[in-house]
């Protein structure tokens, strides 16, 4: 377990980074995480973020990648609904890196 | 984790250097309190450890006859010492299989042998101290259990089986590994891996049934805990989430629905995948093979097929029978498994690999293929450690090698094969194999990666090879992450029933 503080509130994280309550979340804690990340939040992420974040409140858990590409895709345009404009946005992985930011669990398993 | 960068390739490849120390540290993350507990295991490394390891190990020795021969038998020849993939990549000599397992022996020479007891120092047994019990958490979770090793054993070590003795020795006194157990938690509470829930898996099947309908015009099913649907396919949760995985799953689909097979997956039982495997505990391994049986009698199937998934099917191949009845073997006494026995169709081989079948389906006739749809494709295969060495396909030695390949040739026309050091029963593992495919391990996995990075590189160069197909989600994930960093296109690697869906001519049944 880990400790992050952001405008002098302390957050609690697991040891990856990853908020362990997920109610603490929010845009300023979302900068940070982005920061640890070495990314920079553009409108672009966003837009990825808060999918993430109405989908999780629906089903409890993130997207599959092809879900969040059609999506993105059916939202934002064609041109944004494929897996390189997401890894584009998060070299990581746009499961893990984005869930991370926006709050989310990390997916376990075999991904 | 962004400067974990590859090692070079080696020019001849022969023994490393050896770099002592060069994988020493704290091994991964490991399991807090909530995890532990919530599988029945101590929360955090109990007081009396010592004593209870020991105990363990004492238990373990008399329980696995094999556990004690291994023990005693290595005579330490060194024919294993160059064969781990992770001693080529990372040069630890620890990491050499003989020396990885002497990290127990020499704690099993103090304790249950004589000499031992006596003259520890003439022996090499060891006292288990605090540094020796850390060694074994860091090294133990440093070894993917995919037994080529064991292939060039003279005496036939399994050192999987010592990897898993120690994991489950560290298990006992508390002292277990995050991923692994957080796994196991998720599939016993959620029915997956993954912890997808129902109804997100619904809303991912509907969305593929959409996608399949846009490509191809046809209604192509994902049907979900259908009561009397002849089979069930039981996949790992990765089918329904990752890529490249998914679209293996549309080409298990797509075989079903061009074979007019009635078929279902289940979302209790939603995972091909056995942690339980993987931290060597047999009461883990069972529980989450029975949620399989218990689907299997809910919905009334016939045959149970299992998807690409390595280490699922060693575990469906190997121990199914006697663990739930899925398979001949199970006990006489076990009323379900011998329930289940009456249930299955007999006339087909339980548990069927879905290569199985897939290839019987080609051989029938029942399938048709554009095999220009995967020309862009020079494709190689990989075969996943499980599979190879750990299970077999078809009514033949070797079938589990022969028969991925055949559906490749039959879907594709370009086929290379890497260098036969590192494929069948010789192929090294993916690096993420056994537990590891976690973050906090990247830079062995990226280490591990080596040979098989090599073997790929060398029919790249040669035959301009841009397809790796396997069937494994591990290996799909682990190459998917390492690729990249040895400088490959991640899309490099698929799953064969991705070679598949690709050219499978699908004419409406309906």
């Amino acid at each position: 377990m880990a400790n992050i503080e952001v405008d002098g509130k302390s957050y609690e994280t697991d040891e990856e980074g990853y908020l362990i309550n997920l109610t603490d979340w929010n845009s300023d804690v979302a900068n940070y995480i982005a920061k640890t990340e070495n990314i920079d939040m553009s409108e672009q992420h966003w837009e990825v973020i808060n999918f993430l974040r109405e989908y999780f409140e629906e089903y409890q858990i993130a997207p599959a990648v092809r879900v969040l590409t059609k999506a993105i895709g059916k939202k934002l345009g064609p041109e944004k609904g494929t897996s390189e404009y997401l890894y584009g946005l998060f070299p990581y992985g746009p499961g893990k890196q984005a869930c991370k930011i926006a709050g989310l669990p990390k997916p376990t398993g075999c991904v | 984790m962004s400067d974990i960068t590859a090692p070079a390739y080696r020019v001849i490849p022969i023994i490393p250097a050896l770099k002592p120390g060069a994988m020493e540290g704290k091994g991964p993350f490991v399991a807090n309190e909530k995890i532990n507990e919530a599988i029945g295991f101590p929360g955090k490394l109990v007081d009396d450890w010592h004593d209870k390891a020991i105990a363990k190990m004492g238990e373990l020795l008399s329980k696995y006859r094999s556990f004690k021969v291994y023990m005693d038998a290595c005579v330490h020849c060194g024919a294993c010492t160059d064969k781990c993939h992770y001693f080529i990549g990372t040069q630890d000599p620890k990491n050499m299989p003989v020396a990885r397992q002497d990290l127990v022996r020499s704690v099993y020479r103090r304790y249950f042998t004589l000499p031992g007891k006596l003259f520890p120092k003439l022996v090499g047994a060891r006292d288990l101290t605090r540094e020796v019990l850390d060694e074994w958490y860091n090294y133990f979770n440093q070894c993917s259990e995919c037994r080529r090793c064991s292939v060039f054993c003279p005496y036939g070590i399994d050192t999987a089986e010592v990897t898993m003795a120690a994991r489950e020795i560290l298990d006992s006194i508390g002292y277990g590994q995050k991923y692994s157990n957080e796994i196991i938690g998720k599939v016993h509470k959620i029915g997956n891996n993954l912890g997808l829930p129902g109804p997100a898996l619904l809303d991912t099947l509907e969305g593929l049934e959409e996608d399949v309908k846009e490509d191809t015009g046809i209604d192509v099913k994902f049907p979900i805990d259908v009561k009397g649907a002849e089979v069930l396919l039981i996949t790992p949760s990765a089918d329904f989430f990752a890529e490249p995985h998914i679209d293996s799953l549309i080409g298990y689909a797509k075989v079903f629905h061009a074979t007019g097979t009635s078929w279902t997956l289940s979302t209790m039982a939603s995972e091909a995948g056995n942690f339980g495997m993987f931290i060597g505990n047999y009461e883990q391994l069972r529980k989450i093979a029975l949620r399989i049986r218990e689907a299997a009698l809910e919905l009334g199937v016939k045959r149970i097929v299992v998807g690409e998934c390595g280490h699922a099917w060693r575990v469906a191949y190997s121990f199914w029978n006697t663990l739930s009845g899925v398979g001949d073997g199970a006990s006489e006494v076990d009323r379900f498994a011998q329930m289940l026995q009456k249930q299955l169709d007999h006339r087909y081989k339980q548990p069927t690999h879905i290569c199985e079948f897939t290839w019987d389906a080609i051989e029938r006739g029942a399938l048709t293929f554009d095999k220009s749809k995967n020309d862009k494709h020079i494709i190689t295969f990989h075969d996943s450690c499980n599979v190879a060495r750990g299970s077999r396909m078809g009514d033949y030695a070797g079938g589990q090698f022969e028969i991925p390949r055949n559906i490749i040739k039959t879907v594709a026309n370009n086929f290379v094969e890497m260098s036969p050091e590192t494929t069948r029963e010789r192929t090294f593992c993916c690096g993420g194999g056994g537990g590891l495919l976690t973050d906090d391990l990247l830079e062995i996995r990226v280490k591990g990666a080596l040979p098989r990075m090599e073997a790929l590189n060398q029919v790249k160069e040669e035959h301009g090879v841009n397809f790796m197909a396997t069937i494994c989600a591990i290996c799909k994930a682990q190459f998917t992450k390492v690729l990249p960093i040895y400088g490959f296109d991640r899309r490099v690697v698929g799953g064969v029933h991705q070679l598949v869906s690709n050219a499978i001519i699908l004419g409406d049944k309906k």
